[in-house]
């Protein structure tokens, strides 16, 4: 039987141009133009890679509003078969309790998966929870951080992860997912050809009822958590001594000021 | 009573130090919900658990099951899953390692309950709310989360709370518990090999000495490498020369690589974009050697020298030497 797999993507705001209002205690979301979040363009690389290894068709799933169809659209540049996005009012403000909530009924939806993928987090959220809460919700086992794929098998996958200064192989039964670091490996370039294609390509839109979940387990009301406040901490700057003399003389006023070997560090 | 339970994460021959942290905090905690300090150690093998005691645990809960020798999250997810029900904490903190991270989202979801991520602060408010503080959109912001089920859970942060003072004459209650694992389960992920060492393990460095792009070529880390073996620190790398290849990924100082938080932080020819600050800035002492007087690096530093690296650093190495001798 062929194989499916799932990646799982979210579109963020470009975190080197957006702008934070320190004073007002805001982020200005509109400063920055999005993009695929870095992580999941590993996570989609791994995906292609297992697809061209064994077989199979990608799937790649978003939530967020309409123009996360772009993602998408990138997702399908890159090697994705086909795109599914989360879409409706009642999936804003999921926490990741409720965002695995809808994900997860999402993909049984689309169903007969194998593997699942995600980058190990979002650069936007920083949790890195919804992967591994996914799984839980699927019944499915996952392994996270994952830095490397040893070995791509139509029954289980072998890969490499670190916990704790040990680096271990380890295999999953399929199906099972994982979430990948930037080590895993070097996200392709698409072409301007795919591109142009995908540009063109449909992008499924499903709404809550397209997903058989509880409505009232998704957005803000949905959520067991709330953001109380938001707080913009003025950068944490210092005021140096700075020396600007010959090396010679620069390096021994430093070690005048401060011994470097010793307690007063 | 309210609880607050720290889950005692460990390999079967240590538990990793951010549990200690953790009962710092949670002491605290419970203090202010007017409750108890509670661990839970869960392993493979039969550690003493009398360090946790030491360290401020009224209770600890202890389990202990073959299947748990090694760090398999479903596994781990069910015992703990069965110590929830069966003491009902109120509060539950797992270290924000590699580990805590990938285990306590199974938790949570299968409690039904909220969790909050990789939190750097945690308290409680007028009103007696438990109250996360966590950095989002790449550190940028802190936010403050309330949970409103129960229990409340969250990742915390390794190296951000000073470790509980050990105490020898605390006292405290081991709770033996038996927790029901079948083997067939953790079949469905197999450890096949491990290899210890591989990780610099860089966030345990005291000194850390790092280069950057004003670095020429990857020969010349050899002068970041003789600063830093002068010092008896490590070596680390700002992103754009791990990009390139010339150093492991394991070097990389910064948001998408590794926070240190050292007792000296040397920044040599580092220009200091917020990528590479989010990953050093809460260094106790930094120091920054930069050609660039206007480089944000030294914004962010205590001690700067502007100047040639190339000069700069050997001749700090040599004096360093030099008052060895």
């Amino acid at each position: 039987m062929s194989k499916r797999y799932i990646v799982l993507i979210k579109q963020v705001p470009d975190m080197d141009q957006v702008e934070f209002d320190y004073e007002e205690g805001r982020i200005d979301r509109s400063s920055a133009p999005l993009e695929p979040n870095p992580f999941d363009l590993n996570a989609l690389e791994e995906a292609v890679k297992y697809k061209e290894e064994i077989g199979g068709e990608v799937v790649a799933i978003s939530m967020g509003p309409e123009q996360a169809e772009s993602t998408l659209k990138d997702a399908l540049a890159r090697g994705a078969d086909g795109g599914v996005l989360l879409n409706g009012r009642e999936f804003v403000g999921s926490d990741t309790w409720a965002t695995s909530m809808a994900l997860g009924h999402a993909i049984d939806t689309v169903g007969d998966y194998d593997l699942i993928f995600a980058g190990e987090k979002t650069i936007d959220g920083d949790t890195g929870q919804v992967g591994p809460g996914v799984a839980q919700l699927l019944g499915i086992p996952h392994i996270a951080f994952v830095s490397n794929v040893e070995e791509r098998g139509k029954e289980e996958i072998q890969v490499k992860s670190e916990t704790w200064g040990v680096t271990y192989v380890k295999t999953m039964k399929l199906p099972g997912l994982i979430t990948v670091t930037k080590d895993v490996n070097e996200p392709r370039l698409p072409s301007f050809k795919d591109k142009m294609k995908a540009r063109k390509a449909e992008i499924t839109t499903w709404g809550v009822e397209d997903i058989s979940v509880d409505a009232e387990k998704l957005g803000i009301s949905g959520s067991p958590t709330r953001v109380a406040k938001m707080v913009v901490p003025p950068p944490d700057k210092r005021e140096p001594v700075v020396f600007r003399e010959e090396p010679g003389a620069a390096v021994n006023q430093l070690l005048e000021k401060i011994d470097l070997g010793g307690d007063k560090v | 009573m309210n609880l607050v339970m720290v889950f005692a994460e460990n390999d079967g021959e240590t538990i990793h130090p951010v549990t200690y942290e953790l009962l710092g905090k949670g002491r605290e905690l419970a203090d202010k919900l007017h409750g108890e300090l509670g661990a839970v150690f869960l392993s493979g093998s039969h550690l003493s658990s009398k360090e946790l005691i030491f360290r401020g645990a009224d209770k600890v809960y202890y389990g202990v099951h073959k299947v748990l020798a090694d760090p398999i999250e479903t596994q781990y997810a069910k015992a703990l899953l069965q110590v929830v029900n069966e003491v009902e904490p109120e509060v539950i903190l797992i270290g924000a390692t590699n580990f805590g991270r990938s285990l306590a989202p199974r938790v949570a979801m299968s409690l039904d309950t909220g969790l909050t991520a990789d939190c750097t602060g945690l308290d409680v408010d007028e009103e007696g709310d438990f109250i996360q503080i966590r950095p989002a959109f790449s550190g940028n912001i802190l936010a403050h989360i309330k949970t409103l089920t129960s229990p409340q859970m969250a990742t915390v942060r390794y190296k951000e709370f000073s470790e509980a003072p050990r105490d020898e004459s605390n006292e405290g209650e081991v709770v033996g518990l038996k927790v029901n694992l079948t083997e067939k389960e953790s079949e469905k992920v197999e450890i096949v090999e491990r290899k210890r060492g591989e990780d610099l393990n860089l966030e345990d460095a005291e000194i850390v000495v790092t280069g950057g792009r004003g670095l020429k070529n990857s020969e010349d880390l050899g002068l970041i490498e003789d600063l830093a073996s002068a010092l008896g620190g490590k070596v680390g790398a700002s992103r754009p020369l791990v990009d390139d290849g010339w150093i492991g990924r394991a070097h990389q100082v910064g948001y998408s690589g590794r926070r240190v938080k050292p007792r000296l932080y040397i920044a040599c020819g580092v220009s200091g974009q917020s990528q590479h600050l989010a990953g050093m800035k809460n260094s106790d002492t930094i120091i920054a050697v930069n050609s660039d007087p206007s480089a944000p690096i030294f914004e962010y530093a205590d001690y700067g020298i502007v100047g040639d690296l190339y000069q700069l650093v050997p001749e700090l190495t040599k004096q360093l030497e030099k008052e060895d001798k």
